[in-house]
């Protein structure tokens, strides 16, 4: 019983927030709105007793919204929403593309055949998650994790500003960088 | 050896923290009193709970356009999240949740933290808030990994993220003991979250006070409170995870908790009048360059005995 309360509320909020993030002016706001929907995103994922889970969407969401929001009011024109100004860009198109995967999702919850499992439910889901996928899938793990890791490093490697050359000099000869702002382990 | 207390141990919960919460201002007052030499240091005791009443009556400052929803929330959201990171903590033998992922759930709360202090600097409309905001996101980048790193040590060495797993995985030896590196990364961290010095840049004097440049009365005081109760949460989770709990000779399981927390929680205000305020930019290439890989050596160290 409780637990429909609950969900129901969570389904309401979400949606509730999801809503607020296009009607507020501020980016500040409409970023934190963002983030309840989220939160009461994980309250559901809390209700299926999936508490690793759960509490990892609210660890994850909470940081990544944090550093989202100092972007947002970064690039938006009008961030501290002292002007008006509208958060809906292409109405039709957007109102099309979701209405057709709300009625796409809907129609694929009732009418596909899901497989029902007799085997009974492990004791802790994660721990079987974590052996399934980290057992036989070992291989691609590890090579996912290094692309992954690349893709980190060729990242940051595109975006710096000051690489080697301009830190120790073109030929590489300088004993201490030459950084603006002298860092925190003596160099 | 944990059991869960009954539902009123939630409702305890919050007076058990906000009392050792005035404790340690209470110190922190007394060693400010002390280090500028005033006649009677014992008199400066008194301070915090002064202020605290003249707060309650002062009133609200306001400024041009300010975000008022998000300015008001953010301590409330503060000092929610010091009182649930606790959720999780146990005291002797009782806990008041006993989650299966007890650690993650204390590190997504004190993460709680970031958001409520940037909306602290952020509401105001004013422009040495907004810097002591920014400062504090820069401080989370930098302090959150070894903080984590710090968290996964006593975890892998328990076996298991569930506190009371960790707290009786030190029965023969404290995890303070043999991984002392997490340990003093993780008492760290915690001043650092709540952005205590060596970590107080983003309410350090030269933006006027950072985020609370522009908070008054009962906001002040309730964001104020928070930032104890995230101390005192910190304190107690290094009781837990590292000094082995309730665990003591002659003495009942929770007086050893309070006299450990307490230890640490004075160790913490302590070193924090001790220690200069750092720069988070210098603070961020430290981070990085030298705690994160020390932590990741204890996980790696911690990992190879457990094996």
């Amino acid at each position: 019983m409780w637990q429909e309360i609950v969900f129901w509320l969570c389904a309401a909020g979400a949606v509730g927030t999801g809503i607020a993030v296009f009607r507020v002016d501020s980016m500040a706001r409409a970023t934190f709105a963002l983030l309840a929907s989220f939160l009461f995103g994980a309250g559901t994922v809390l209700l299926v007793e999936l508490t690793y889970l759960g509490v990892l969407v609210i660890l994850m969401m909470i940081m990544e919204m944090v550093i989202m929001v100092v972007f947002m009011v970064m690039y938006m024109m009008n961030p501290a929403g002292l002007m008006p100004m509208s958060m809906l860009h292409n109405q039709r198109g957007s109102l099309a593309i979701a209405a057709g995967t709300f009625a796409l999702l809907t129609a694929g919850i009732y009418l596909v055949d899901w497989p029902t499992s007799r085997a009974p439910r492990p004791g802790d889901p994660t721990k079987a998650l974590g052996e399934a996928l980290m057992g036989p899938k070992m291989l691609v793990m590890i090579v996912l994790g290094l692309a992954l890791f690349a893709t980190i490093v060729a990242t940051v490697v595109l975006a710096t500003n000051r690489g080697r050359y301009d830190r120790y000099g073109d030929r590489l000869e300088r004993d201490r960088p030459d950084d603006p702002v002298r860092g925190g382990v003596g160099r | 050896m944990i059991e869960l207390t009954p539902w009123w141990g939630a409702l305890l919960l919050p007076p058990v923290l906000a009392a050792f919460a005035v404790a340690a201002a209470v110190f922190d007052s007394a060693l400010t009193a002390r280090a500028a030499g005033a006649p009677a240091p014992r008199a400066a005791a008194g301070a915090p709970l002064r202020a605290a009443g003249g707060l309650l009556l002062q009133q609200r400052r306001r400024t041009l356009a300010a975000d008022a929803p998000l300015w008001r929330g953010a301590g409330i959201t503060l000092a929610a999240a010091g009182v649930l990171a606790s959720l999780v903590t146990p005291l002797g033998r009782w806990a008041v949740g006993d989650l299966s992922v007890g650690i993650v759930w204390f590190n997504a709360m004190e993460i709680v933290a970031w958001a409520a202090v940037w909306l602290a600097g952020w509401g105001a409309n004013s422009a040495f808030g907004l810097v002591g905001g920014y400062r504090f996101i820069a401080q989370g980048l930098s302090y959150e990994l070894p903080h984590m790193f710090a968290l996964t040590a006593p975890a892998i060495g328990a076996g298991s993220l569930r506190v009371a797993d960790v707290v009786s995985a030190q029965d023969g030896l404290w995890f303070a003991v043999w991984m002392p590196v997490a340990f003093l990364v993780f008492l760290a961290t915690v001043l650092a979250m709540a952005f205590r010095r060596p970590f107080d840049h983003p309410v350090s004097r030269d933006t006027a006070g950072g985020v609370l440049a522009e908070l008054s009365g009962v906001d002040r005081l309730v964001f104020l409170a928070g930032r104890w109760l995230l101390l005192v949460s910190g304190a107690g989770m290094a009781v837990a995870l590292f000094l082995g709990g309730g665990a003591g000779p002659l003495l009942p399981a929770w007086l050893w908790s309070v006299l450990k927390t307490a230890a640490v929680l004075a160790a913490l205000v302590w070193a924090g009048h001790r220690l200069p305020t750092v720069r988070m930019d210098r603070f961020a290439e430290l981070a990085w360059l030298v705690l994160i890989p020390a932590t990741l050596l204890q996980a790696l160290f911690v990992s190879i005995v457990v094996i």
